[in-house]
């Protein structure tokens, strides 16, 4: 079995008003060093094993489903799962 | 002509999709499951607000998944009437119906209220009874309605004519170009954020979305002369 | 945890491990006495959460009494899922008001979101299809960050849930003092739509009939919710308290489709949600209501953690689940309803007639009780009472008027007070159209809905002024009532029956439990002269932050019947023109009002008089009015007075305004809070029709086109502005204190 983990992030070009409004808490709070923040998504994905190829299964999913490229960007690890 | 509204889990403005067509237009209409693999007997597709499966992941997301999408594909394909509202426009970007996305609003906050619209394009299937230009008053009820495209998909848009809808008033949720509605490129399938079916007795505050439902069945009666 | 660490019978009793769960050694003794043996750790648990305060009344029973239930037009009373009145053309309304504030006071997204689940699980247990939703809501004065805090997240948790499941937001109100700061209220109602022959019951009734298990499984969330809602909040309270239950409004909008599905089966016998005390109280009062016995294998409750124990899985309090009683052997039938909405539906258990509330677990009989002993049997309690000292020094002060030295501005100040400010902020945030009936959507006096496929609408408002009850509970007892009417009435409606949530502080001090019992009285009173019974509610107890009470607030939820949506009326001024008449009597009234707060910072004296039958009175011949089409705005006067009424009236146009004269005194002219009044508009032309119905209304004025609020007053003029500039004061305040754009 195999955990992937699966980030899940707005695109560069895409407006994060929730990353901003978070940024500007933190700055009131006094973490000035703050430049910028962005809020996405994780996703932790169990897939038992299987014949077909993971990183063709993962890429299907983010597309298909579970990230919309219009808005977001996916990048993903694997690792062992128990 | 016969409507279908689209029922998934998690719609919630169904009924009153339903009803706007039953009482108000008096034309057919059925509520169709999203399992359902059939939609031939319809002339229209109706997709309702609401929160399908919860808005979770992403509004839209997994109703795009369901069985009736790939009919209502194959539906808009044929070039008949799809209007998504709301949700049901969030719907139709996922399933790639209609260009770009519905980001949340730009206050991070859920708004219900009536609005302003500007009828930008008349000459559509979904706007003809409106005057170019007309402004009306139609409610919204939302929390990702932030319409959101890259710039090549934007000039497309405006060369095209696809948008049909902006804020007239204030732009309550940080649209791009103030977009409130959008059409495909051949015109047949229309979405948008504001709810014409809960615009549709002047009881409950305005009627001026019945125009829209109107212009629908207008267009298929001419095109079904016998 | 496994069952095996769980602490033995002997155990519990050396160690007095009862009180840890809330129980004391006269309740210990009394189970002790029930079971004729020890009680074990489940028992015990089972016990425990049925005899809170939450569950059981315990404490409150004796003043609850006092309440007129029974009416011609009541066809459900106290004591189901929700009351249910009739409204004609074999339909009825069913609706109840649930306070869910200690655990919004902890967590306020999840605490006001699962409130809101709870009070629509209760309405369509009922078999109704949820309508509408109001909301009572009460905070400091949004001041410190937390206090903004709460208040923000409540009201995203309200709407999260509300309109996600479809159900609109219509109406409810919200009042800011300090004495809520660090325990606000949160109560949610529901008003349901029902068909008479639709009605159910939640009873396990018919020996051999199958007990099922339907919605969300059952996880830990929640153990021991509604013992944590019996007692005081302190500084510990964030260590002890249950794990936070998150709500799932997409499940409960799947079980409530379900569920109205499966009321349509003959197949039903009973359905119960599980809420306060889960597993536990549902299926223990099915039992009792039905005078039989249930038996339950706890291996087959769905189950969303493992290694669950009987005691987790009992008192649990996971959302969106219901208990069901289904007719041997047609259980496929229902099961496929839920398949349809992928929802869980497990026989777990059989009704018995022994009257025995029997528990399995891996094979062995983990419980066995009677189940009225846990519904019925628990002990009440005949609290002491004592008539606090301020009660006494407030009656002895005499009414004055606070002192102002401009008028304007001290409207001004009044219209940005968070109590009387625009709640536009807040209502802008919910789905108040969905479903498409809302004709009178929030900011008048009362919401309106209409009843499709008739020509009927439904009148709802929630209200409570706590100053007035704290200042004297019995008056402001009825003045809570009254008020409440007055908004059905100014819209068009005729009361048919209230629900009420009574908060309060801890009913163990004697002067807590005095103005429990001096409001009850109020109450019933007011809801004998008005005719309009109690047919259920809830009570919230223990609303205090370290030793500091709330002010006593029982918020009253009240339903009217708009007989023809022609009679529907608003608040605002319509017509340039219409003649502005004040019904009823105007006197130096102060105690407990908004100026005085604004004036002193505090309140005292004696709370604003009332004499119910005047306001009965005066509530028929308003009405009367109404429906003979003679009114074109009507409004009750309430908080900050004539004044604010006055301004309130004009705030929906950009054109009209009034032009008014006062006579008196121009502090309490203006300013007073003076019960059962009402500022009604009438086209010229039916003024005399009017006055004929209402004789002792007087013309004040007149509605202008000049977009400006002037009021003249003995003296000359009193106040002069234009209405846009006590509107910007108005609607910018709420959104100023909190610091975010609506």
């Amino acid at each position: 079995m195999k955990k992937v983990k699966i980030y899940i992030t707005l695109r560069e070009s895409v407006l994060d008003p929730q990353g901003s409004a978070v940024q500007g808490s933190l700055a009131k709070m006094g973490y000035n060093e703050v430049q910028d923040v962005r809020i996405g998504k994780y996703l932790e994905v169990v897939i038992d094993d299987t014949d077909r190829e993971l990183d063709v299964l993962v890429k299907e999913m983010c597309e298909k489903l579970l990230a919309n490229t219009v808005i977001e960007d996916y990048r993903y690890e694997v690792e062992e799962a128990n | 002509m016969k409507f279908a509204v689209l029922v998934f889990p998690g719609s919630n403005c169904d009924i009153d999709m339903y009803h706007a067509i039953k009482d108000e237009l008096g034309e057919e209409v059925e509520y169709v499951w999203h399992d359902a693999t059939d939609l031939s007997e319809f002339d229209g597709i109706l997709v309702p607000g609401g929160f399908s499966y919860g808005d979770y992941l992403r509004c839209g997301a997994m109703a795009n998944q369901s069985n009736v999408m790939a009919e209502v594909k194959k539906f808009a394909e044929a070039g008949k009437p799809v209007l998504g509202v709301c949700n049901g426009f969030q719907i139709l970007t996922e399933a790639g119906l209609l260009p770009g996305a519905l980001l949340r609003n730009k206050n991070l906050k859920f708004m219900c209220r009536t609005i302003q619209l500007k009828v930008e394009n008349n000459n559509t299937l979904f706007t003809s009874q409106y005057e170019a230009g007309e402004v009306i008053h139609i409610p919204i009820a939302h929390g990702e309605g932030n319409y959101f495209c890259d710039e090549e998909t934007l000039a497309q848009l405006k060369a095209n004519n696809q948008i049909v809808f902006t804020y007239a008033g204030d732009n309550p949720n940080g649209s791009m170009e103030d977009i409130a509605g959008i059409v495909n490129e051949r015109g047949n399938v229309l979405g948008m954020m504001p709810h014409p079916e809960r615009a549709v007795d002047a009881l409950l505050g305005s009627n001026d979305g019945l125009k829209l439902f109107k212009s629908i069945v207008k267009q298929w009666r001419e095109s079904h002369v016998s | 945890m496994s069952a095996s660490f769980e602490p033995n019978q002997e155990q519990i009793k050396e160690q007095k491990l009862y009180a840890g769960m809330g129980m004391s050694d006269e309740e210990y003794d009394m189970v002790c006495d029930i079971l004729g043996r020890l009680p074990n750790w489940t028992e015990t648990g089972l016990f425990s959460v049925m005899w809170s305060e939450h569950c059981s009344y315990k404490n409150s029973k004796p003043v609850l009494r006092k309440f007129p239930t029974k009416g011609p037009q009541v066809l459900q009373g106290p004591g189901e899922g929700a009351g249910i009145v009739d409204i004609g053309d074999e339909q009825a309304v069913v609706f109840k008001m649930e306070s869910h504030n200690h655990p919004s006071a902890i967590e306020p997204y999840q605490g006001a979101a699962t409130g809101v689940g709870g009070i629509i699980r209760d309405v369509f247990s009922m078999g109704a299809r949820p309508i509408a939703m109001l909301n009572s809501l009460r905070f400091g004065e949004l001041q410190s960050e937390r206090g903004k805090y709460l208040f923000e997240e409540v009201v995203a948790g309200i709407a999260g849930y509300g309109n996600c499941i479809g159900i609109p937001t219509v109406g409810g109100e919200i009042q800011f003092d300090p004495c809520y700061e660090g325990n606000p209220l949160v109560n949610a109602m529901c008003v349901g739509l029902i068909d008479h022959k639709d009605i159910q019951r939640g009873i396990a009734a018919g020996v051999g009939n199958t007990v099922m298990y339907v919605g969300a499984k059952t996880g830990r969330d929640g153990i021991h919710g509604a013992t944590f809602a019996s007692e005081e909040l302190s500084e510990a309270s964030e260590e002890k308290r249950p794990a936070v239950q998150v709500g799932d409004p997409f499940m409960e909008k799947l079980l409530l489709e379900a569920c109205l599905e499966v009321v349509k089966s003959d197949a039903l016998v009973g359905i119960q949600d599980m809420g306060a005390a889960g597993l536990t109280s549902s299926s223990a009062e099915m039992a009792s209501k039905a005078g039989s016995g249930v038996e339950m294998n706890l291996d087959l409750v769905p189950q969303r953690e493992t290694g669950m124990t009987a005691y987790e899985m009992m008192l649990s309090e996971s959302q969106e689940r219901m208990l069901i009683v289904v007719k041997k052997g047609r259980e496929d039938e229902i099961k496929a309803i839920f398949d349809k909405y992928g929802l869980d539906a497990v026989a777990i258990g059989r009704v018995t007639d022994d009257k025995m509330l029997r528990l399995l677990h891996k094979g062995e009989v983990v419980a066995e009780v009677p189940a009225d002993a846990l519904a019925e049997d628990a002990p009440v309690y005949h609290k002491p009472s004592k008539e606090p000292a301020y009660f006494a020094e407030f009656q002895a002060i005499e009414n004055r008027e606070p002192e102002v030295a401009d008028f304007k501005e001290t409207l001004k100040s009044l219209l940005k007070a968070p109590t009387i400010a625009s709640k536009e902020w807040v209502y802008d945030q919910y789905d108040y159209q969905v479903r498409t009936n809302t004709v009178v959507a929030p900011g008048s006096d009362a919401a309106v809905l209409r009843v499709r496929g008739t020509n009927k609408g439904l009148a709802m408002t929630t209200d409570c002024n706590s100053r007035y009850i704290y200042l004297d509970p019995e008056t402001g007892g009825k003045i809570a009532v009254a008020e409440a009417a007055r908004n059905i009435v100014a819209s068009g409606g005729k009361p048919l029956a209230i629900t009420d949530c009574l908060n309060f502080g801890n009913p163990e001090k004697p002067e807590i439990f005095w103005q429990i019992e001096k409001s009850a009285d109020g109450i019933a009173a007011a809801c004998e002269v008005l005719n309009s019974p109690v047919i259920g509610g809830n009570v919230s107890l223990y609303n205090e932050r370290s030793g500091e009470a709330v002010y006593p607030t029982p918020t009253i939820g009240m339903v009217g019947l708009v007989e023809d949506l022609a009679h529907v009326t608003t608040q605002q001024v319509k017509e340039a023109g219409d003649v502005i008449y004040v019904v009823g009597d105007t006197t130096t009234e102060f105690g407990g009002s908004e100026l005085q707060k604004l004036v002193y910072g505090k309140i005292f004296g004696k709370a604003p008089q009332i004499d119910l039958n005047v306001e009965a009175n005066r509530q028929q011949a308003i009405l009367t009015a109404i429906r003979e089409g003679l009114v074109q705005s009507a409004h009750d006067v309430s908080e900050g007075g004539l004044a604010v009424a006055l301004a309130e009236k004009t705030f929906a146009s950009d054109k009209l305004g009034i032009f008014v004269t006062l006579e008196g005194s121009a502090i309490t002219a203006l300013f007073s809070e003076s019960q059962s009044r009402f500022v009604v508009t009438v086209k010229e032309e039916k003024a005399a029709a009017f006055e004929s119905i209402i004789p002792d209304a007087k013309k004040i004025g007149i509605v202008t086109d000049d977009g400006k609020i002037t009021i003249h007053g003995d003296t000359g003029i009193l106040v002069e502005g234009t209405v846009e500039e006590f509107r910007s004061a108005w609607k910018g305040a709420i959104p100023c204190l909190v610091k975010s754009e609506a």
